[in-house]
Order: structure tokens, then sequence, then C-alpha cells
């Protein structure tokens, strides 16, 4: 298995950061959200702070479906779905390899670059730790779940925007566990580590259901 | 002696019966040529015994394949799409293939490994081979997609017309590796509306057919090739 699944990854990446991948795009699209807020709430400090965790949550959240809708559809555009269905190799876990790929190419630069986009948000150092520690462990969630959607539309043509209504849905309890592990790190009387387990347990349970429910529509749309 | 069988064949498209009952059988060594007009159902025929439209009624199967492996996995699908990456060097997108398509081995078929470059070589792609596969002209890209079907050895070939966008020259030697797959224990399906001059080749006629029609194909094999 190490052999193909690793020139999978590879593969995946490469894409993503040539010309033409999403990788860039959505960390550019993260930090065109998250400046765009404070214009339209005002320059209140304190109210920034303690809305920045959703924020900058809210942001990575839509970066991801941004780069989504091609995760399985320039594959299909090109023909090369049809015989990664025929390799010979378990479809969930292809579909498993290129959403951690797509994750580490779209994702983890959007973690990484929650840090400096808070800090437009006045969130406090301790927040600010707390919102990427939230975000590195929930935004897999979002490609898994995205993943879903992806092999759903991938036989449209406009799929992109269908995508995001049917994910941002499912992304819902993703999004509430991970503010709200964000928001408990500052505020006393909550627990921090209550609700980030539960954003660890969904991001688990959606690498599980992703890839079995994306390979299952992706199986029907050959036809 | 590993034979594809097909039996009774039904394939629907859209709510529509492309053709029914259809039933061969391909010995190792021969090739299969599907004729017929447009939308009579060649590019269905070939997605069906690729595993990628599942069939309305009827078997298919490969007799004295692995039987871990379904007919699909045994066959490389050519089709009208190259299914490379322009923005992946060209002996990327060979290697990438070569590394993930399982190769498969059944009795009687004695394939010739052959390396990415070596093949990309023999095709007259060698030059390109650190170039994004973007500068490649349609013809090049079509080679660079044929070049798959040497570097992961499977013993069905499903080809829908295979010598499109290729030039006189490149269309002999495909022709020529066509006839060495077949030589060396390999199956050839293959939907075309030129003259392939393949050899031994069973010819199959499908004409566009209306629902449910019984003659809606004629097979024109030998009487023993006829299930």
């Amino acid at each position: 298995m190490a052999s193909w699944s690793s020139s999978l990854f590879r593969r995946e990446l490469q894409l993503a950061t040539r010309v033409g991948g999403s990788a860039l795009v959505g960390v550019l699209f993260f930090l065109a959200v998250v400046t765009v807020i404070p214009f339209g709430v005002g320059p209140d400090l304190n109210l920034l702070a303690r809305i920045g965790p959703a924020i900058l949550w809210i942001g990575a959240l839509l970066a991801t479906l941004l780069g989504l809708d091609r995760l399985f559809q320039a594959d299909r555009d090109d023909g090369s779905l049809d015989l990664l269905l025929m390799a010979g190799r378990p479809l969930e876990l292809v579909v498993l390899i290129k959403c951690l790929a797509h994750w580490v190419a779209t994702g983890l630069p959007l973690v990484a670059a929650a840090p400096v986009l808070a800090i437009f948000l006045n969130l406090e150092p301790t927040a600010i730790g707390a919102v990427t520690l939230t975000l590195l462990a929930g935004t897999p969630a979002l490609t898994f779940i995205g993943a879903i959607g992806a092999s759903l539309t991938v036989t449209l043509r406009r799929g992109g925007l269908l995508l995001a209504v049917l994910v941002v849905p499912l992304a819902i309890p993703v999004l509430i566990f991970g503010v709200s592990a964000a928001d408990a790190a500052v505020s006393d009387p909550v627990p921090f580590l209550t609700p980030f387990l539960i954003l660890c347990a969904l991001t688990l349970i959606a690498g599980v259901i992703g890839p079995i429910a994306s390979a299952a529509a992706l199986r029907f749309s050959a036809d | 002696m590993p034979t594809l069988i097909v039996d009774d064949l039904t394939v629907d498209r859209g709510g529509r019966r492309v053709f029914a009952g259809l039933s061969f059988q391909l010995q190792a060594g021969h090739a299969l040529v599907i004729t017929g007009a447009n939308g009579a159902g060649k590019s269905s025929l070939l997605r069906t015994l690729a595993g990628l439209i599942s069939p309305a009624g009827g078997s298919m199967s490969l007799n004295g394949g692995d039987s871990e492996r379904s007919l699909a996995e045994h066959a490389h699908y050519f089709g009208h799409e190259s299914a490379v990456k322009r923005a992946l060097p060209v002996r990327g997108n060979l290697e990438f293939w070569r590394d993930f398509t399982s190769p498969v081995q059944t009795e009687k078929f004695t394939p010739t490994t052959m390396q990415p470059m070596e093949i990309l070589e023999l095709l007259g792609i060698g030059h390109t081979a650190d170039l994004p596969a973007a500068y490649l002209s349609a013809g090049q890209t079509r080679r660079l997609a044929l070049a798959r079907l040497f570097v992961s050895p499977r013993p069905l070939w499903l080809m829908d017309e295979p010598t499109s966008a290729l030039d006189t020259a490149s269309e002999a030697q495909l022709i020529g590796l066509m006839n060495t797959h077949l030589k060396n224990g390999g199956m050839i399906v293959t939907a075309t509306h030129t003259e392939l001059a393949l050899s031994p080749v069973e010819p199959l006629h499908l004409s566009a057919s209306i629902a449910g029609d019984e003659d809606a194909y004629e097979f024109g094999g030998t009487l023993e090739d006829y299930a």
C-alpha cells in the first residue's frame, strides 16, 4: 500500500501547489474575509476580540469550501477519475488520501495564517493559541465532509455553489464546537477540553464517514 | 486459456436502451473490433466492460483471470480523454499511473513491462520527459496516454478510437504495439471508424437499436466464438 498511496499523495500535493491549484487562493480568500469584517462591524476592539474566534472559523469554513469543488472534478474533466476507479485500489482509501493531501495543501496554510489574522481582530495570546489549535483539529473535518459534497456534485458543471449549500449544514457541528472551544479558552468557567475533545471526535468521525460516503457517490458518478 | 465472456449484456443509458442481449466470447490473443454508427453503443460497451457503467442485465467475466479482481481491474481503458495532468511533467504523469495502477498477471499473458523512459523514447516523446505536459501537442498527449498501458501491464485493453489525433506514422506504430500485445497473449476490445490492421481479429457490428430489438447487433466471428 505504501508506494501507491505516497505516489497519489505526492501527485495531489503537487497539483494543488502548482499553477491553477487552490492552495494559495484559499489563504488569500481567508485574508479577504477576515479583513473585511472589521470594516463592517466598526472599530470596536472589545467586540472584535469577542467575535474574533467565530470570524476566523467562518473564514476558514468558507475558504475550505472554495477549493473543494475541484477535488474530484479536475480528475473527472481529464478522464483521470475513470482510471482512479479502475486502478484496483480501495476507493475509500483513495478518497482519504486525496482529502489528506487537499487538507495539507489548503487547510494547513489556513491554520498557519490564523495567528497572523487573529492579530487583526485584537485577540489575546491565549485566544490566538486556542483558535489556532481548534482550527488545526477541526479543519480536516471540513475537508472530509466537503468531500461528500464534492463527489455528489462531480457531474455538475457548476457544482461549486450546490456543494456549498450541501456542505454548510453538515459543517455546523464542527463550527459550534470549534468556536465554543476557542471561547472557552478565554472565558474561565467553561473548560476548554470538553468542546475541544468533541471537536476532535467530530474530525475522526468525519474521517471515516466522509471517505466511505464519498467513494459510494463516486462509484455512481461514473455512469 | 483466459477468455472474456460477455453473456446477454443489456445496457441502458439515461432511460434509453442502448443495446440488449449482446453475447460474445473473446479468447486471449484476439482483438474484438467494434464498428457501428455514432450512437450505436460502442463507447457504452467499452465503458461497461471497464466497470464504469453498470449494466441493466446480463453478465461479463474473465475466465482464467485473477479471481480476486474484478473484470475492470484486468483492463486498461484508453478512451477519448487522456487523463494527463497538464501541470505535471510528462514523466511524472506516467510514473504516477505506473505506481498507482495495480498490474495484473494472468496465465498465458507474458507482457513486456517497460520503464517510463523506455516507452516514452519508443513513442518518440522521450525528449519531452521533463516538460510539463501542457506543452505537448494533441498527438503527443495521446501518445503519453498510450504509454500508460505499457508501464503497468494488464491483459485486457479497452480502446475507444485509439488512432484519433495520431499521424500516419504513429498510427502504424500503435497498430504494431497492439499486435505485439495480442502476440503476448493479451486481449483488445476496440471501437473504431477506421480500418485497423490487427490480427487475429473478430468483428462486432453494433447498429443503432430500437429498445429490446433482438437483431440489434451482428456478430461476425466464427461459430466457435459465438456464444
